[in-house]
């Protein structure tokens, strides 16, 4: 990977993050860092203007893959928040999101916290290769899954 | 009325069951269902991205064509439903992506048409209470978990189909239906969708949450409107099991079925194939009476 390789690792390993570990993240914010093409992509992608979060974490609480997710939704919105797009494109909790709505129901904000996810993902995901391919799916999945599952798995997870 | 039927992929093939429960029950109840000719596949996800149009370009034309008919569209299929409703207000809300959907799909549609579900439909044109009048099976003492899953519900502004917190209209078909409708933490909660093909494990946690919240509810049946639902309870049981000993199996339905069941329009309305947990030991208590021979009233 480019570009700031050390918080990234620190932020994509197994477990959440305490506060000791967020203090050892640089947190210098520059006027570049928010307003790089990174950042402008995201926001134009989305939609969204993840500045409103004020980090309640309900999105968090009641994310039904939050057991999984890492880190939770809400630090991922940090991530974002702090100009560390690069960072959030690498964790592990976009490709959990199954865009349920439950956190853009209940948001504060008003943020449609499944639209980052998605354009988090497509930031990945064009002109890369897909994550998920029918030829690597058992056959018994692909023997007894519904259409709707087969064809929505593989929009979502290739560019 | 006639409808422009739109059943979708998973029904013609998947989700036979949850086809002909539908085609026999709307029978019973005259609700005109007219399959769309050339219907496509309306991709299955609502593209999130906001630069992805093309993503929603075959529901765009699924539903001009719909609108053409002069008819208003009808979906069972919990996706199919989302898609379609939400393609639809962008249309009559996004002046530049109408036109550049209505341009590339060759039409003139601006969003005017109706999408609906079929238990819109149901509550619309029967009514709940009437629909009591039509059942000829009461499916009296049956605990039946009506589970909402995600698509149905949110986002609730541009879907207005219930509640997304509080939900009511399968609970209120349900007890239509003389069935006794039991309310479970997690009959909004997200079944894990998709993940079942990439992360299995994850979307495994998320449907033996929900199972084990309509069991502790004393649900003996589950009844859904989404095949992707239906595929991930219903996989996820011989697993559940596994885990733990005590857990018992909860039969899935699609809620077409356990419609057809109380009309009377369909005998033993699944077919066994499509299962892998037996609604059978449940619901064989609930037949329809033997005809009286002719005359026997006199």
């Amino acid at each position: 990977m480019t570009g700031p390789a050390e918080p990234a690792d620190r932020l994509c390993r197994p477990g959440r993050l305490g506060f000791d570990e967020l203090r050892l993240i640089d947190l210098r914010l520059s006027r570049e860092d928010l307003r790089s093409e990174l950042w402008q992509r995201l926001g134009e992608i989305s939609g969204e203007k993840i500045v409103k979060c004020y980090q309640c974490g309900k999105c968090s609480a009641g994310c039904p893959l939050d057991a999984d997710a890492d880190p939770p939704a809400h630090q991922v919105c940090r991530l974002v928040q702090l100009g560390m797009v690069h960072e959030a494109m690498q964790t592990k909790t976009i490709w959990l999101c199954a865009a349920c709505g439950a956190c853009s129901a209940r948001c504060p904000r008003g943020i449609d916290l499944p639209r980052l996810m998605e354009a988090l993902r497509a930031m990945v995901l064009r002109g890369a290769p897909p994550v998920l391919h029918a030829s690597e799916l058992p056959k018994e999945v692909l023997e007894r899954a519904p259409q709707q599952g087969l064809v929505g798995g593989l929009r979502k997870l290739s560019g | 009325m006639v409808y422009a039927y739109y059943p979708g992929c998973t029904l013609h093939q998947q989700a036979a069951g949850f086809r002909d429960s539908t085609a026999k029950s709307a029978q019973a109840l005259g609700i005109e269902l007219a399959e769309m000719p050339n219907w496509q596949c309306c991709g299955a996800v609502y593209p999130l991205a906001r630069d992805n149009l093309f993503g929603v370009v075959s529901a765009a034309r699924n539903l001009a064509a719909a609108h053409d008919l002069g008819q208003a569209m009808v979906t069972i299929c919990s996706a199919c439903y989302h898609v379609h409703k939400r393609t639809n207000r962008l249309m009559a809300t996004d002046q530049d992506a109408r036109a550049k959907l209505d341009a590339y799909v060759e039409t003139e549609y601006d969003g005017s048409g109706e999408v609906l579900h079929l238990l819109e439909v149901i509550r619309r044109d029967i009514g709940f209470d009437a629909l009591r009048e039509r059942v000829k099976v009461p499916l009296e003492g049956l605990k039946v978990a009506g589970y909402y899953g995600c698509l149905l519900l949110r986002p609730q502004e541009e879907l207005e189909f219930d509640d997304p917190e509080a939900p009511r209209i399968l609970e209120d078909l349900i007890e239509g239906l003389g069935a006794e409708a039991v309310t479970f933490s997690h009959r909004a909660e997200c079944c894990g969708q998709y993940l079942s093909l990439s992360n299995p494990a994850a979307a495994h946690r998320c449907s033996g949450a929900i199972l084990r919240s309509a069991r502790r509810a004393g649900a003996e049946v589950v009844v859904t409107s989404c095949p992707l639902c239906f595929f991930n309870l219903d996989e996820a049981q011989a697993e559940l099991a596994r885990e733990d000993p005590e857990f018992q199996p909860l039969p899935v339905l699609y809620f077409t079925q356990l419609l057809a069941l109380a009309l009377g329009a369909w005998e033993q309305p699944w077919l066994p194939a499509e299962h892998q947990v037996d609604p059978g030991p449940v619901l064989s208590r609930f037949k329809l009476p033997v005809a009286e021979p002719a005359g026997s009233e006199e």
